[in-house]
Order: C-alpha cells, then structure tokens, then sequence
C-alpha cells in the first residue's frame, strides 16, 4: 500500500517537472543517447590565432635555449649506460662515462643533509687516494726493514768483532740482498696501485688471513 | 614545515604536469624521484629508492638536484630520520622561467638577463661564480663590460629584492644527519662586503675576507676542500625571489588593464602609483597606503608633462570605474587614494573568463554570461528577458554553459520539502569557482602541449639527429677552410622532402611553446586572483 502510494506521487512529481522546465506538451524531447560522446566531437568555434610579438619571440626563444641549456646540463640525470654487448678496452678510456654514482657537479655537501653525501669516484681522485692509501704501507714497510737493517747490522758488528774478516764479508752480502728484496716489493705494491681500481679495492695484504689461519689451526684439534 | 606544502591543492593534472615538466628539465629519474615525492607525501631517502625501484645513488643525485632548485626540502621527522618533500608550486614556476629572465632583461638590460638565467639554470649560485659567468658570456657575445658592471647590476637586483640569498647552513654541522638552514631578516637581502673571484688579487681580498669573517657562514669555507678557487663569498649563494618577480608582473598586467580601459595617461598614472607604493608596502598586501594627488603629481616622469588638472580628472575617472582598481579614501593633499589589487586581480579574471565564454559558446552566450555576471542571480525567465535571446535558444545556451560549469544555479526552497514546483532556481556565475575551473583546464592543456611536442620530437627523431649531424659536418668543413661546393654538398644530404618536414615540424613547435607561454600567463592571471581570494 505504502509502496504504491510512494510511486504514485513520484510520477506526479515527474510529469510536473517537465512542465517546469520548459518542455511543453507538444515538444519533442531530444532522443535517448546509448552511445559515449564522440571521442573528437566537431569544433564548433575555431581557436583564435596566439598573439604575436616582439615580446613573445622573444620569450620563445628564451624558453627554447633555457630547454637545451637544461637538457645538456649536469642536472639532467640520465640512467647508467647499459652494457653494451662487449667490453672493450677503450671503455675505460672514454671521458663520458656516465655511471650512477658519478655526479657531474659539486654540490655544496654542507647544505645537504649528510647521507645524500655521493662517494664521488673520479678518475684522478681514484689515483689520488691510491696514491694516499700506498703512502702508509710503504712507510710501515720502511720502518720495518730498517728496523732490520739496524738490528742486522749490530749483529754484524758483534760478528765482526768474534769472527774473521773473511766470514763478515758474507755476512754483508746477505745483508744488501735483504734489501734488494725489500725494494723489489715496494716496487710490486706500487704496480698494483697503479692498475685498475679493481685490485686497489680487493688488495689484501694477507696479515689479517695469516692469524685466522694460525687460529683457526691451533683451536681445531681440540675435541 | 612539510604541512603547509602538502596541504596546497593539488590535482591530478598538477602533478601529471609536474612530472611532464621535470622530466623535460631534469630527465627520467628526477622525475620519477619527484613525482613519487609529489603523490605521496614526505619520505625518507631509503623509502623513496625502495618504492620507486630506483639505485640509492640515484635517488641521491636527483634529490641533490631537486635541492639545488629549490623544488625539494628537508626536514626532520619526528621518528629521528631526515625526509624529503617536494613542492609542487615550485615545480609549475619551471614554464614561467622565460618570463622571469624576460623581465630582467627589461629592467637592467642584458646583464641583468644573464644573471636571472645562469641563476635560474643552477638553482643557487654564488655571487662570485654569476658575475665571472656573465662577464664571460657577454664578453663572448661582443660587449666589452667589466667585472664591476656586471656585479653592479647583480646588487642591484638584490637591492630590489628580486634575488635574495638561500638560508644557509649553521656554522659547526659536522655531527648533526642534516643542516638546518636558517637566514635572518637582516641577511636576506645584504650584499656580501666582497666578492673577489681571481687569485691574482690576494692582497686585496685578504683583506676584504678577513672583514667577511664575523660572518658565520665563513667557516664554511673550510669545509669545501675540493673547489680550486676560494672566493671571498664562500658559502652565500642567491636565488631567485620568485615573489618579487610575480609582484612585478603582477604591476605590469595592471597597467596594461587599465591602459586598455582608459588610456595611456590613466596607465602612466596608475604606474606612478605603483611606483610610489612599491617602495613602501609587502607582498601580500591586498591594498596599497594611501596615496595622495600631489605625491603623485611630484612623482610623475618628467617626459609625461600633464597639468595638475588632467591628473585631477584621471584620478576621478580611475576612482568611477566599474572595476575599482583604484578607489578613494580621503580628501587630505588633494585628495588620496589606494590601488586595490584585489579588484585589479578580480577585473583580469573577469575579463579573461568572459573571453574565453565569447571563444568557446559564442556571442548570443556571452550576452547571457555577461548578463548573470551584471545581476547576480536571475531565474530562467529572467534570463530570457534580460538578455534579449528568445526562450527557447536561450533555454539551450544556459543550460549549456550550466553543464560545462560556467554557470552554477542556486535553490531556494519557498516550502521545506524542496518541491521543484515550489522551488526558485537562480542562476549565477561564481566567479572563483570558474577560476579554479579554467587554472584546472589550463594545467591540462598545457601538458597535452607538453606530451604533444614530446610526440613530434619523438616521431622525427631520425629526421632531428640527421640534421644535426650534417650541420655538425657543414660546420667543421667550413671551419677547416673548405670552399663553397663543399659545404654545399654536404648540406644537400638533406632531400627538399626532408628539408620540408623539418621546416613544419620546426614551426610546430614553437608554435606548440608559444603556447605553452601563453597558457602560463592565464594561469598567472587565474592563480593571482584565487590566491589573494583565499587569503581573505
């Protein structure tokens, strides 16, 4: 009852609604679409032709510049170049080598919170620093055989003292080819530095291995 | 910080023009970086690699340079880690950079046009590095200018406000994850005491340096080991007071309006005006001080000698118009007045959206927009009658306009069951309703140009490259002293066909950037107005 009563007086709503718009008895009503709106409807007004200048020029080329300005800029981040089929050797020699953690100018890194900091890998930097890193090591290294040669040449001192003049002479040509041994790794340390960054970041000098080995061999035969 | 950014309305051709945008500027992965940044909100420097799939050092380099123009920020979270926002206002300025350089140019010729845009190109720059540059380019170019002009012409600009220095860094931030970048009133605008660039000149800029040195910011210049040259303003750097700039622009639309409305006279006045003002008032000020007759008289330039009476007529002339640009407030030193820019910036937008209204639903409809806009609200009756139209057409005219949000129509229920028979129906036109409309149709018809001329580079790829590499040839032949056949022939590579379809796609593109520009100077126009709206 209740139902019918509702849809009763919708209906009257609705015929009475037509009348309020404007649509009279007679007219037709525009006929039902069941299709989407054409994609390109036509144009009914044409645009009006852009406003031209002294001015506008002006800026159009602006703008043109200031776009390839940016795009050849170094703020124009490109992905790192895909391998190419085959590594060559000239790779390592071409200027443009675009990689991602290369970054073609210097920000201000005291403006920038410290963990965009890019661990910038240049090609005279690296050299720099393996220049820097071999510093060290060849001082150790130093300090050390003279250490020995101090040490060795007290020795022979005393040695000389007790034994002949014929048996010191060996003794001292033992020593300078301790020291031409030295010398000889000084010089294999330096050819690896100069390499490839490869070997830099991978060299090892084998100390830490040696006492891990020695543990490892004293702790394993206990049960 | 992060609050107010995220809070600007943005939309989905917003941000679907930001990205267009950064991409064009700063290639695919800042704008991965940044529209990830733009959707979604502040992120951490480890989350943003995560959900965008990109390499840490990427995000690295693109949040660098995002920083570096002024588009990102930092700041902390409150969880203890450092995250980073974009800002979509910033990234939108991008097309209106020729407009920027542009008005440099105007006001201080083309050093002043050198400096705005080496500025803009690197987002901050040091005094010293823009004045060394721009030398260099105008030197280049064949003017002899020194040094002292060029760096003339750049305190200038600061004196004026439109470039002012970047917060700087607190002195000792070696143990803090980010810097907190703070720069005092007082700073803003100070021109470093020097600025020497060449090592040559050690004495001097000792000197010069040592007086610098109560400056904190010096101590950053320690930090930076890696650059060769030290310049007496390390660690100041200067961008772009994108403010001032729309605030100048906005000045200039003014007096074009109402040299369009009235006449030169009325614009020169309305310039004095300004003039006077600008001096003294903020940028957000929606009215000018009051300014009186006779100051403006004595301010007037020399060339433009109107007679006290004449500028007494145009004042009252200005203070009768219907857009009420200019109204009166006193009697006092021969009668004040303020610009108010809220009208100005409401008649501009009128009258844009009126044009647009006559281009898009023709005449008979633009009488009947007008017509709403005159009264307010009418009732559909109404409508026919004022405008003139007859029942029928008009009926369709508005309704049309009322489907494509141009009209909005308000109820008023005379009983309180809202029965249509018993309802009126008023029609109206929102003007800031409208506005916000059409900036929103602006923003996606500029990037449809965008991607548009991003389709015809990509379509003539083959074509463009060719091009290039025979001029490039041309060019190397010409330069080892090759003779005209030569060159010729070379050229000839390019078929008359090829040469034809580059010549078209050529001018479809400028004219597709031509457009560009001008749909930027209606969204100047749209956003000024919603702008100064939302602040009342």
């Amino acid at each position: 009852m209740a139902g019918r009563g509702r849809g009763r007086g919708r209906g009257g709503a609705m015929a009475f609604t037509a009348e309020v718009l404007g649509l009279g008895r007679g007219d037709v009503l525009p006929p039902t679409t069941s299709q989407p709106p054409p994609l390109f409807p036509p144009l009914e007004f044409r645009p009006v032709p852009l406003p031209t200048g002294d001015e506008w020029d002006y800026l159009l080329l602006l703008k043109q510049e200031f776009r390839n300005t940016m795009r050849d800029s170094p703020y124009y981040i490109k992905p790192q170049d895909k391998k190419k089929d085959i590594e060559r050797y000239s790779d390592k020699y071409r200027m443009s080598n675009n990689s991602d953690n290369t970054i073609g100018w210097t920000p201000d890194w005291n403006r920038l919170p410290k963990e965009l900091k890019i661990r910038v890998k240049k090609q005279g930097e690296t050299a720099a620093r393996s220049a820097v890193k071999a510093v060290p090591n060849l001082q150790a290294a130093k300090q050390i055989s003279q250490k020995d040669v101090e040490v060795v040449t007290q020795r022979l001192a005393e040695l000389e003292q007790k034994e002949t003049e014929a048996a010191s002479g060996d003794e001292k040509q033992e020593d300078e080819d301790e020291e031409e041994i030295d010398e000889e790794e000084y010089y294999d340390e330096e050819d690896q530095e100069e390499g490839t960054d490869y070997i830099v970041s991978y060299f090892d000098n084998g100390e830490d291995d040696v006492n891990d080995d020695d543990d490892g061999l004293d702790d394993g035969p206990i049960y | 910080m992060f609050a107010t950014e995220l809070d600007y309305r943005m939309s989905v051709c917003q941000i679907h023009l930001c990205s267009l945008l950064i991409k064009e500027h700063f290639g695919d992965i800042v704008e991965k970086v940044c529209t990830h940044l733009i959707q979604n909100g502040a992120k951490p420097l480890r989350v943003a690699a995560q959900e965008t799939g990109l390499k840490i050092d990427q995000v690295r380099k693109a949040l660098c340079v995002l920083v570096q123009h002024n588009i990102a920020s930092f700041g902390l979270h409150k969880r203890g880690f450092v995250e980073y926002a974009a800002s979509v206002e910033q990234v939108l300025l991008l097309v209106r950079y020729p407009r920027y350089i542009y008005c440099a140019k105007t006001l201080y010729g083309d050093a002043g046009e050198l400096i705005v845009e080496e500025i803009l190109q690197h987002g901050q720059m040091r005094m010293s590095t823009v004045v060394g540059r721009v030398t260099q380019r105008l030197s280049e170019g064949g003017q002899s200018v020194t040094n002292d002009h060029v760096k003339g012409k750049m305190e200038d600009l600061i004196n004026t406000h439109f470039l002012q220095r970047v917060p700087a860094p607190p002195p000792d931030n070696n143990k803090a994850a980010f810097p907190e970048l703070t720069i005092s009133e007082r700073d803003l605008y100070r021109v470093p005491a020097s600025i020497e660039v060449t090592r040559g000149e050690s004495d001097t800029s000792k000197r010069k340096r040592s007086t610098e040195d109560s400056d904190p910011q010096s101590s950053s210049k320690r930090l930076k080991i890696d650059s060769e040259e030290h310049a007496a303003d390390e660690g100041i750097l200067w961008h772009l007071n994108f403010d001032r700039f729309h605030k100048y622009l906005l000045d200039h639309e003014i007096v074009q309006a109402v040299s369009r409305r009235i006449d030169w006279n009325a614009a020169e006045v309305v310039r004095t005006m300004l003039r006077i003002s600008e001096l003294s008032k903020g940028l957000e000020d929606k009215t000018s001080h009051p300014i009186s007759l006779n100051d403006t008289m004595r301010n007037l330039p020399k060339e433009n000698n109107m007679k006290f009476g004449v500028v007494e007529q145009y004042f009252k002339l200005l203070s009768d118009d219907q857009t009420s640009i200019v109204t009166k407030v006193g009697e006092t030193g021969g009668g004040s007045y303020t610009l108010d820019f809220q009208n100005a910036c409401k008649a501009l937008v009128v009258s844009t959206i009126e044009s647009v209204v006559q281009e898009r639903f023709g005449s008979k409809s633009f009488r009947i927009f007008k017509t709403l806009l005159l009264k307010k609200y009418l009732e559909q009756k109404q409508v026919e009658e004022f405008a003139l139209i007859p029942a029928k057409e008009a009926k369709e005219l508005l309704y049309k306009m009322f489907s494509e949000h141009f009209v909005t129509m308000q109820e008023i229920p005379r009983t309180p069951d809202h029965a249509p028979s018993r309802t009126f129906f008023l029609f109206t036109v929102d003007v800031s309703q409208v506005s916000r409309m059409l900036l929103e149709r602006c923003y996606k018809s500029l990037a449809n140009v965008i991607s548009r001329r991003a389709f015809e580079t990509k379509e003539n790829k083959r074509l463009i490259e060719k091009s290039q590499r025979v001029e490039a040839i041309a060019a190397s032949l010409q330069s080892h002293g090759a003779d005209q056949s030569q060159t010729a022939e070379v050229e000839d590579m390019i078929t008359p066909l090829e040469k034809n379809q580059l010549e078209k796609y050529r001018s479809k593109m400028s004219k597709l950037e031509q457009s560009e520009l001008q749909v930027d100077s209606t969204i100047f126009t749209l956003g000024n107005f919603l702008r100064l709206e939302s602040d009342s």
